[in-house]
């Protein structure tokens, strides 16, 4: 182990609204970073060619595969992750809600990228229909649930409050 | 008891505060102080010896701490296999995989060296640079090769590939076909595709050198399996070998099995003196985690002029992959399986298991079930076809009555019971489907969508499973002094919220909310004996289980009160934690000050007849399987110049007794059928002729995806099984089971105007043009 | 840098770089990343001659309102281009010189005659885009040269279009996909034919020139577009392990018929 010569790189990015600073190994991506680097072992690394979503986070406020970023590129950045869903007292957020109530989990593994895809595209796509949401979530592979409970739990979040 | 306040009820799942958060704790999350990590080095041949291994370069890659071959393994690892899972009689050759091959390896992915480093990159950098002498053999990439004379071998030693053979039947089938008025012949060709979790494997070992004992974590649906499997390599206590398994990101069959990592990590652990982990990247899932891949069917039925079938012959070739981990255990379910839920007067079939050069083969969702529902109801579509009946009606004319439960099919299951199915109405379970699925109006719909140009499909798919396997699934449940209940049970979890259901059943018992309980599942050093999480067994076996030892408890506590309260225990009622009189305000006594009573106070005298502390275990041991059974109807598009296939409408009606929890039953259900979907009409597996794995990617091997798997409708009939206290049969399977032969009839029945027959699965759209094109022009 | 360096690769979103690396299809020493030279990344859509940034993300390709109302076939065929957390990272230029036989985004430069524009030590070049392509996932690019802007015409006011691809799933590669953009004159009568298709040449998007000369002049019609879709599926196309050569050619054939029909439904002055 002598002469670590494994380039590092020095960021600083904000990570769940808290600052991070670290000497990280320039070959890490985002995912790597976050699970080994900061322990935030939420973020799953399901197949590390960007098929599968597992590994979805947002990068100021847009999703995307932590496997196929590079944590350097991460360096200034505001990164969101499954740790970051719920509010500061612990409360799930509505989304996170919702896959409880409708079931919209098994074996969790996947449930965080999905998550995290949902939480974006919601954001930007308040107005969605289940086909729309479908699409959205074909970036997600879920093996265990067959989605369905997955669309319910998103769409009783963008049903209007007290609607029909 | 209590009643039944939680039992039925769609209680939300205990599991999910933790996962929805991120806080779950899967094996790669696992970080020890000190820990190491691995990769393996593989081989890139599906068979070839392994001559001289060179590791200095590796070593000399910064971060990496040290190489091992097999050579450097310890002494009494050398010349040892791992443990087969099945053995049985019929297996001719009962070979399993070593920790890490010496002289053959006989699958692309097979390791040959294992490298030790700080982290998993400086590992796989490592990897790349060790130097090994291949010789390549001739390899079997195809079970349709591996019979062939002439044939390459899969094992350098073996005369043949042939791996087991088994024979099954009754009846006399001769006379059968003797006195049919019809025979009606078909081949299949079923390809089962893989599990892929979307965790993949992983392994954690901690050698305690002071005590002399390992902590193993491992991702797998059994972890007493791989207790009893390092016991073996390792000659020590099971004392000694405590397996534990954290939360598991599915399982779905392939993590039902000890792999070679659960063995050679430990001894890296115990050779370091130093934690060490190896998580599998998504890749080395391709390469070596069990699949369940191809048969060959060959089906005769001989039919009476009615329409009722007399015999059924049958032959089916059996891809076993280089290794036998599980035995001949799927080619004997497939067997066992075919019948299914007709009346068969009598049945013939002989199965021949092959080696071939590709990962082994294992129990995958469905564990060989999946292959004879196709195999069957391609039969029953064929047999229609021939005698100029519809689907629905030739099925209707066999379907075993429901005054005819219990049924004793014939043949005898691989728990060694007769096949007995115990409870179920098998055609009100298809009249309900098709009656959803609009079966009768379809003709209509059919040919208007025909006028517009558009090919729609409809396919039934009728199905029994054997589920509810035993032995055994103990399960222990103790007070604990705060009040708070803890359920210790065997069977690992891996997304079918054993927690939630286990604690549903005990609630009920002790008259306590599910949240008050504790469900601690999957580690050896909390409960010493445990089978796993596989056939669908678990609700059945663990439930049963929890609901004896939960009642234990209950006794218990009744009896330490009514001696407290000098009063008939009788007269005692459990609610929300405390024991009482029923329905008084009175005298009560909480579930914690009694467990800290007889948890050894000093002073404190157990009354007569009462053990100490407030324990219970249960083993429920099943006397037979139970079975669930089904009906999907599926209606599809298919775009006739494209191939493409959409699948409209699946209607499931799903019989698995009792449901203890409703929406995890749908949550089963809906994912199996997305699990049969993706058999039906994506997912493949492809090696060449050599056995080169083709496809090894996500972007390569599909899985289905939400805009693919429609919102199944479905519909629970409840035919309580006299078989257990609960009156529950296995549900984790049957959403997967007649997907393929139920989408793949819809598909064949759109493309009516083409006249073709399909006979396999998957069934992708460029089999479906090439199928057309060569139907049209031999027209 | 990237003349200084041994072995060394341009990054750009690193949706295509990046699993290449994780699974060590492609181990580069260094890697330059271009992700914030915030001046490759524009959309200049208003004017008849479009320019665009090769660091503009495929996302904002989708979201620009210009760029939908002069050239809406490219929004179109980056619906099929992977998925959202892909398209939020993947860039235009990254996609160009990954260049993967089934790539959209390399099939709409090729229909729309795109020229880009490449930067390395020795300054700045164009080339058509044309001439991109010298093989296999081969761009006509220097180790040391990157791209940085690609330009095209906008398709007339009045043109019909369409897109569509055969692949198993959204997000997938394209088993084959085939671009339309037509426009028709007075006489209703096909002014202009462009087709291109994706997914059928190792070497990169073909366009179909044959196919093109032969509609010019005629009137649209089924057994117009059937002749074309025919004579598509008449050329040699790319066959794999996993898809053969007939099966490319039948649906290839499909597509151009059915975009060719779709896009003169949508052109003003069509028959």
């Amino acid at each position: 182990m002598t002469g670590d010569t494994r380039p590092r790189t020095r960021v600083s990015l904000t990570v769940n609204g808290r600052a991070v600073e670290a000497m990280v190994e320039d070959r890490f991506s985002l995912g790597d970073f976050l699970r080994r680097d900061l322990a935030l072992t939420g973020t799953h690394l399901g197949c590390e060619h960007g098929v599968c979503g597992a590994c979805t986070v947002l990068v100021d406020g847009e999703a995307v595969r932590g496997c196929l970023m590079l944590a350097v590129q991460a360096d200034g950045r505001h990164v969101t992750t499954i740790e970051g869903l719920a509010d500061a007292d612990g409360n799930l957020s509505p989304l996170q809600q919702a896959f409880m109530d409708h079931h919209g989990l098994q074996c969790g593994f996947c449930t965080p990228g999905i998550l995290m895809t949902l939480t974006a595209y919601i954001n930007e796509s308040p107005d969605a229909d289940e086909e729309a949401l479908r699409d959205a979530l074909s970036g997600n592979i879920c093996r265990c649930t067959g989605y369905d409970t997955i669309v319910q739990a998103a769409l009783s979040v963008l049903k209007p409050k007290g609607g029909v | 008891m209590v009643g039944r306040v939680f039992f039925g009820q769609s209680v939300k799942r205990l599991e999910d505060p933790d996962l929805l958060r991120g806080r779950g704790q899967f094996l790669d999350d696992i970080q020890l102080p000190g820990m190491v990590e691995c990769a393996f080095v593989r081989s890139p041949f599906p068979h070839a010896r392994v001559g001289a291994i060179d590791t200095s370069d590796a070593r000399a890659v910064p971060g990496v701490i040290g190489v091992c071959t097999a050579r450097a393994l310890p002494d009494h690892m050398h010349g040892k296999r791992i443990l087969l899972q099945v053995p049985s009689p019929a297996i001719t050759n009962p070979l399993t995989q070593e920790p890490l091959a010496t002289d053959e390896v006989c699958f692309a992915g097979e390791a040959v060296a294992v490298v030790i480093a700080d982290n998993r990159h400086a590992a796989e950098d490592g990897a790349e640079r060790v130097i090994v002498e291949w010789e390549p053999l001739p390899a079997v990439g195809n079970v349709a090769d591996a019979l062939k004379p002439g044939a390459a071998k899969t094992h350098a030693a073996m005369a043949d590939n042939v791996a087991a053979r088994q024979a099954l039947g009754y009846g006399d089938v001769d006379a059968a076909f003797k006195n049919a008025a019809h025979v009606v012949r078909e081949s299949y060709h079923t390809h089962r595709g893989t599990g892929h979790p979307m965790e993949c494997r992983g392994v954690v070992a901690d050698w305690d050198a002071v005590d002399q004992r390992f902590r193993i974590w491992t991702s797998t649906q059994t972890p007493h399996n791989t207790q009893r499997a390092v016991v073996d390599m390792f000659n020590l206590s099971e004392d000694a070998v405590r397996v534990i398994t954290p939360d598991v990101g599915g399982g779905f069959g392939p993590k039902n099995q000890v792999y070679p990592e659960e063995l050679v990590i430990p001894v890296l652990a115990r050779m370091l003196e130093r934690p060490v982990k190896w998580a599998e990247d998504r890749r080395e899932h391709f390469l070596t985690t069990t699949q369940e891949r191809d048969q060959l069917w060959d089906v005769a039925a001989a039919v009476d002029a009615d329409g009722k079938i007399l015999g059924i012959k049958a032959a089916l070739i059996h891809d076993a992959g280089a290794y036998l981990p599980w035995g001949a255990i799927m080619p004997y379910i497939s067997a066992s399986t075919l019948p299914g839920p007709y009346v068969i007067p009598s049945y013939k079939i002989d199965a021949t298991t092959v080696f071939t050069n590709m990962i082994s083969t294992t129990p995958l969702r469905g564990a060989g079930r999946p292959q004879a529902v196709f195999a069957m109801e391609r039969m029953m579509d064929a047999i229609a076809r021939s005698l100029g009946l519809d689907p629905a009606d030739i099925r209707a004319r066999n379907l075993i009555p429901a005054d005819a439960m219990p049924y004793d099919m014939g043949l005898t299951y691989r728990d060694g019971a007769p096949v007995k199915y115990d409870s179920g109405d098998y055609p009100e379970a298809q009249a309900k489907a098709l009656h959803r699925a609009g079966y009768a109006d379809f003709p209509a719909r059919q040919a208007a969508a025909l006028a517009e140009g558009r090919h729609i499909g409809i396919g039934i798919g009728n199905y029994v499973e054997g589920t509810g396997l035993g032995p055994f699934e103990g399960a222990t449940v103790r007070v604990l002094t705060n009040g708070r209940v803890a359920i210790y049970t065997g069977a690992a979890a891996a997304g079918q919220a054993h927690k939630t259901t286990l604690a549903q059943i005990c609630a009920d018992e002790l008259g306590i909310t599910p949240d008050m309980i504790d469900v601690t599942v999957g580690d050896t050093g909390k409960m010493a004996r445990g089978a796993g999480t596989y056939a669908s067994r678990i609700t059945v076996n663990a439930g049963s289980s929890v609901r004896i030892a939960a009642g234990g408890v209950a006794g218990k506590l009744k009896a330490l009160a009514a001696a407290k309260f000098q009063v008939d225990p009788e007269s005692l009622e459990l609610l929300d934690g405390l024991v009482r009189i029923t329905g008084t305000q009175g005298d009560q006594v909480s579930f914690a000050d009694l467990a800290k009573m007889t948890s050894g106070m000093p002073g404190f005298v157990l009354p007569d007849g009462v053990a100490p502390d407030l324990e219970a275990s249960g083993y429920f041991t099943p006397a037979q399987a139970t079975y669930s059974n089904g009906c999907h109807v599926a209606e599809v598009e298919v775009d006739a110049e494209t191939g493409r296939v959409k699948i409209l409408n699946y209607v499931v009606v799903h019989d698995c007794g009792n449901l203890v929890n409703p929406k995890l039953v749908d949550g089963q259900v809906q994912g199996g059928v997305a699990h049969g979907i993706g058999n039906a009409i994506l997912e493949n597996m492809v090696y060449d002729a050599d056995g080169n794995p083709l496809t090894t990617t996500f972007g390569d091997y599909l899985m289905p995806t939400a805009e693919i798997v429609p919102d199944c409708d479905i519909i629970h009939m409840q035919s309580p099984t006299p078989l257990n206290p609960l009156g529950v049969k296995g549900a984790g399977e049957g959403g997967t089971i007649p997907a393929p032969a139920a989408i793949v009839a819809a598909v064949e029945n759109a493309l009516k105007p083409f006249n073709i027959r399909i006979t396999e699965c998957p069934i992708r759209p460029q089999r479906i043009v090439q199928l057309i094109n060569a139907a049209q022009q031999n027209t | 840098m990237l003349a200084a360096l041994e072995n060394a690769r341009p990054l750009a979103g690193g949706q295509s770089l990046m699993p290449m690396m994780n699974l060590r299809y492609a181990t580069p020493d260094h890697l330059v990343d271009l992700s914030r030279l915030a001046e490759l990344s524009y959309i200049e859509a208003s004017s008849p001659r479009i320019c665009i940034g090769a660091m503009t993300r495929q996302r904002d390709l989708m979201a620009d309102v210009d760029l939908m109302a002069a050239c809406p076939i490219i929004a179109a065929a980056l619906r099929h281009v992977g998925h959202i957390q892909t398209r939020n990272r993947g860039t235009i230029g990254g996609s160009l010189c990954h260049l993967d036989p089934a790539a959209e985004l390399p099939g709409m430069m090729a229909l729309l005659d795109a020229t880009l524009t490449a930067k390395g030590k020795d300054g700045e070049r164009t080339m058509a885009m044309a001439d991109f392509p010298l093989g296999y996932m081969t761009p006509n690019l220097e180790p040391h040269e990157f791209l940085t802007a690609v330009e095209f015409d906008a398709p007339p006011k009045n043109h019909g279009w369409a897109f569509d691809e055969v692949a198993e799933r959204t997000g997938d590669f394209a088993q084959a996909g085939c671009g339309v953009l037509i426009t028709f004159n007075a006489e209703k009568k096909i002014d202009q034919a462009k087709l291109v298709l994706i997914g059928v040449d190792e070497d990169g998007p073909r366009r179909l020139g044959a196919v093109e000369t032969m509609l010019t002049g005629k009137a649209p019609g089924d057994a117009l577009f059937r002749e074309a879709g025919a004579m598509a599926a008449a050329e040699p196309m790319a066959e794999d392990a996993l898809v053969t050569q007939a099966y490319r050619q039948q649906i290839a054939g499909v597509l151009v018929r059915r975009c060719l029909t779709q896009a003169a439904g949508r052109a003003g002055g069509a028959a």
